[in-house]
């Protein structure tokens, strides 16, 4: 995705988005689109839809979404650099089968769950290797692995569902911070947050990411350890999933072979809705988090007004579908603005040539 | 041009000890054709994926003869698969586009129950009329997807992810809690789902018949050639004047019609049809594709491989209970099978390529001392 731009001959800087000021830098991109309208359906929500300022709601709300607040935040590397993972909700599963399963057998609570998280560090080396070190495409790789890590996790336990677990842990689950409403599981997720955060933001390995994924030949050339670098998100991102999976098993007291079916699609969705570009190289991390947010209130919001899950799923696809389309529509507005302000000058050719495919090309002839 | 042209008659001179497969790789034309054609078909990738395909039903076979031989063995062997051979079909001409249309499941539940509808509200609608509303609304579908991302300029993985959502929120409105129930529609409308001609399924005899009209498409038309080159190059193919945009969206418009299509064929098989008809069958869809030897990121492959791959991950699937492995392991075994494949396709890219700088290294030196 290269963009070719013509930047203003008076200013020095070539990139067009740093020719603004930096309130309007801050104030005017895909990030603060999505927090404002986050912001907006909150304050309709509270105002318009009984029982939504509820403490309650907001509980079961953060109780519901945490597996994809979770997964999101590693999810949003992986796609920086141009590649994907469709199999987070497979590591879900299997990491929900084994704690059960372990229990079952009747080992102690967090021995099952180092051995999940363990589970977690191999399914991401499985991945991470194959698309780093073999150089395969990460969609194919990760949508055999989701077939595999699933199967597995269904091979183990049968049709066969865990339910007895721990009174302790399991209330821990679903315990809350004193009397805010807050549910212990956001201390990690902000924990998590702030790390990748800082992480992205100001180490040479999070600026690494973002080279990976405008250029990954660049990159490489400046001493990003690109392999490498990959293969620890791959990592990381099923550790993560591995740590959802045990929240999950803990939160419904259930570990079943299915457990979060469907959910990479989700987690892929809000993470593009947060301002991601799928090709890699953009994408910010309050911009995810408020798409998480956004689609876990909205749907919140309309079920308390009786909406039923279908309408909810139009509206996600409508958003993820505008949220891609809305840069194209704007990239074509500014054109035909610039086109008419400069009707004399030559335009250095459009911004792509050819529809986008499924994602970033450059990994195909390694 | 006519010193290459003598340079390279010397060099065949010198080339002569090279092996076979090296020689169908540079220069093909030296081989007689019944070779040639016996070359490509064992060496090609289609090929390798059909021995395993027999090696599997030959191993169920053994281990319990009704499953080729038994009462229902043969037919449900080739119905089965059936369903997914058209969804991989349409998914691979996507794919070789360097697209992918995750929506195929959506498109084939709305299409699925828009046929009990049909049948339900129109009592007495002619069979191939409620065909022909399936194939249309697929490809209505179908071209919503396609114009987005052909006019949009946005990633088709985005595009279909969302589409998937809103098709089938609009299946889950439509139907609600209703289901469609064998009675609902006419018994020659069921019965087509396991009828037979000559023994041979007719839903397979369809599948068939997309197959192969697709597959002819792809390898000799002048629009099926240029999907190639515009999944080899989406840049390329805009600067060399293909009609990329048109393509593109005749490609989703085709996967969606087979989709719509499949709806109707998923109906009159298995009678019942709630409004979660074909949720999640894309990933599957797209495994069969990868697993038939289409490269994901376009360009290459065949609809042939797509195809066979179906039938393999259909089969497996039947298969382990019968040569004893509890069915649970089924989904395990099929993403081994997809890991399988893609790293066998890298190893052999591989060595193509390491036989072709071999051939022209060999080449330069014989050429320089002649």
């Amino acid at each position: 995705m290269s963009t070719v731009q013509d930047a203003p001959a008076r200013e020095a800087r070539s990139y067009r988005s740093y020719t603004r000021p930096l309130w309007w830098r801050l104030l005017f991109n895909r990030e603060a689109a999505v927090i404002a309208a986050l912001v907006l359906v909150i304050l309709w929500a509270i105002y318009f839809v009984p029982f939504f300022g509820n403490q309650l709601t907001m509980t079961f709300l953060l109780l519901d979404i945490a597996p994809i607040l979770l997964i999101a935040l590693p999810m949003t590397m992986v796609i920086i650099t141009g590649e994907i993972d469709l199999s987070v909700a497979s590591v879900v599963g299997l990491s929900s089968v084994l704690l059960g399963t372990l229990v079952d057998h009747g080992w102690s609570v967090p021995a099952a769950m180092v051995v999940a998280l363990l589970a977690g560090v191999v399914c991401g080396l499985l991945n991470g290797f194959l698309v780093a070190y073999v150089g395969l495409p990460s969609l194919a790789v990760t949508i055999g692995t989701l077939a595999l890590f699933r199967g597995i996790a269904v091979g183990l336990l049968g049709t066969k569902a865990v339910t007895d677990f721990p009174a302790g842990w399991t209330a821990l689950a679903k315990a809350k911070i004193g009397a805010t409403g807050l549910p212990v599981v956001v201390i990690p997720f902000l924990v998590l947050a702030l790390a990748i955060g800082l992480l992205l933001q100001f180490s040479s390995f999070g600026r690494g990411i973002y080279d990976i994924g405008l250029n990954a030949e660049a990159a490489q050339f400046t001493g990003v350890s690109v392999a490498r670098t990959k293969l620890l998100l791959f990592v990381m991102t099923s550790v993560v999933s591995a740590f959802a999976g045990i929240y999950f098993t803990l939160r419904f007291s259930s570990s079943r072979g299915d457990n979060a079916t469907g959910l990479e699609l989700q987690v892929i969705a809000a993470v593009l809705l947060g301002g991601v570009s799928i090709f890699g190289g953009r994408g910010r991390l309050p911009g995810v988090i408020a798409g998480v947010l956004l689609i876990g209130v909205l749907s919140s919001a309309l079920r308390l007004q009786g909406t039923t899950v279908n309408v909810i799923n139009i509206i996600i696809g409508v958003l993820l579908i505008a949220s891609v389309m809305s840069t194209s529509v704007l990239a074509w507005f500014s054109d035909l603005n610039a086109r008419r302000h400069n009707r004399s000058r030559n335009r250095s050719g459009p911004t792509t040539l050819a529809p986008a495919g499924v994602g970033n090309p450059k990994e195909v002839d390694r | 041009m006519i010193g290459i042209r003598e340079k390279d008659h010397q060099v065949s001179e010198h080339t002569e000890h090279l092996d076979a497969s090296t020689e169908q790789l540079v220069a093909p034309s030296r081989l007689s054709p019944g070779r040639r054609a016996f070359n490509t078909i064992v060496r090609s990738r289609e090929f390798s994926i059909l021995l395993v395909l027999i090696l599997v039903i030959v191993a169920a076979t053994i281990s319990s003869s009704s499953f080729v031989f038994g009462g229902n063995g043969w037919r449900d062997l080739l119905l089965t698969p059936s369903i997914l051979v058209l969804l991989a079909v349409g998914q691979a001409v996507v794919i070789i586009t360097r697209n992918v249309d995750l929506s195929v499941g959506s498109v084939l539940g709305f299409t699925a129950y828009l046929t009990g509808r049909l049948f339900i509200d129109h009592p007495g609608i002619p069979i191939p009329l409620v065909v022909l509303a399936g194939l249309l609304a697929g490809a209505a579908l179908g071209l919503v997807n396609g114009v987005l991302i052909g006019f949009g300029r946005v990633p088709a993985l985005v595009i279909t992810l969302g589409t998937l959502y809103i098709y089938r929120g609009v299946v889950l409105t439509w139907a609600g809690s209703n289901r469609i129930n064998a009675s609902d529609m006419p018994n020659s409308f069921g019965e087509l789902g396991t009828a037979t001609v000559l023994s041979i399924p007719v839903l397979f005899l369809v599948a068939l018949v997309v197959l192969i009209a697709v597959g002819y498409y792809l390898q000799t038309a002048r629009g099926g050639r240029q999907l190639y080159a515009i999944g080899s190059d989406p840049d390329a193919a805009v600067l060399y004047g293909l009609p990329v945009r048109r393509r593109i969206i005749s490609a989703f418009v085709l996967s969606g019609a087979l989709a719509g299509l499949t709806g109707v064929v998923f109906a009159a098989r298995y009678g019942s049809v709630s409004s979660s008809a074909g949720t999640g069958i894309e990933l599957q869809a797209v495994a069969a594709v990868v697993i038939g030897g289409v490269a994901i990121f376009g360009g290459s492959g065949t609809v042939w491989g797509a195809a066979i791959g179906a039938v393999l991950l259909v089969t497996i699937n039947r298969a382990l209970p019968t040569v004893g492995i509890p069915d649970f392991w089924q989904q395990a075994l099929v993403g081994a099978l997809i890991l399988g494949s893609i790293v066998l396709d890298r190893v052999l890219a591989n060595r193509r390529a390491r036989r072709l700088i071999g051939a022209r290294d060999n080449e330069a030196t014989t050429g320089a001392t002649a």
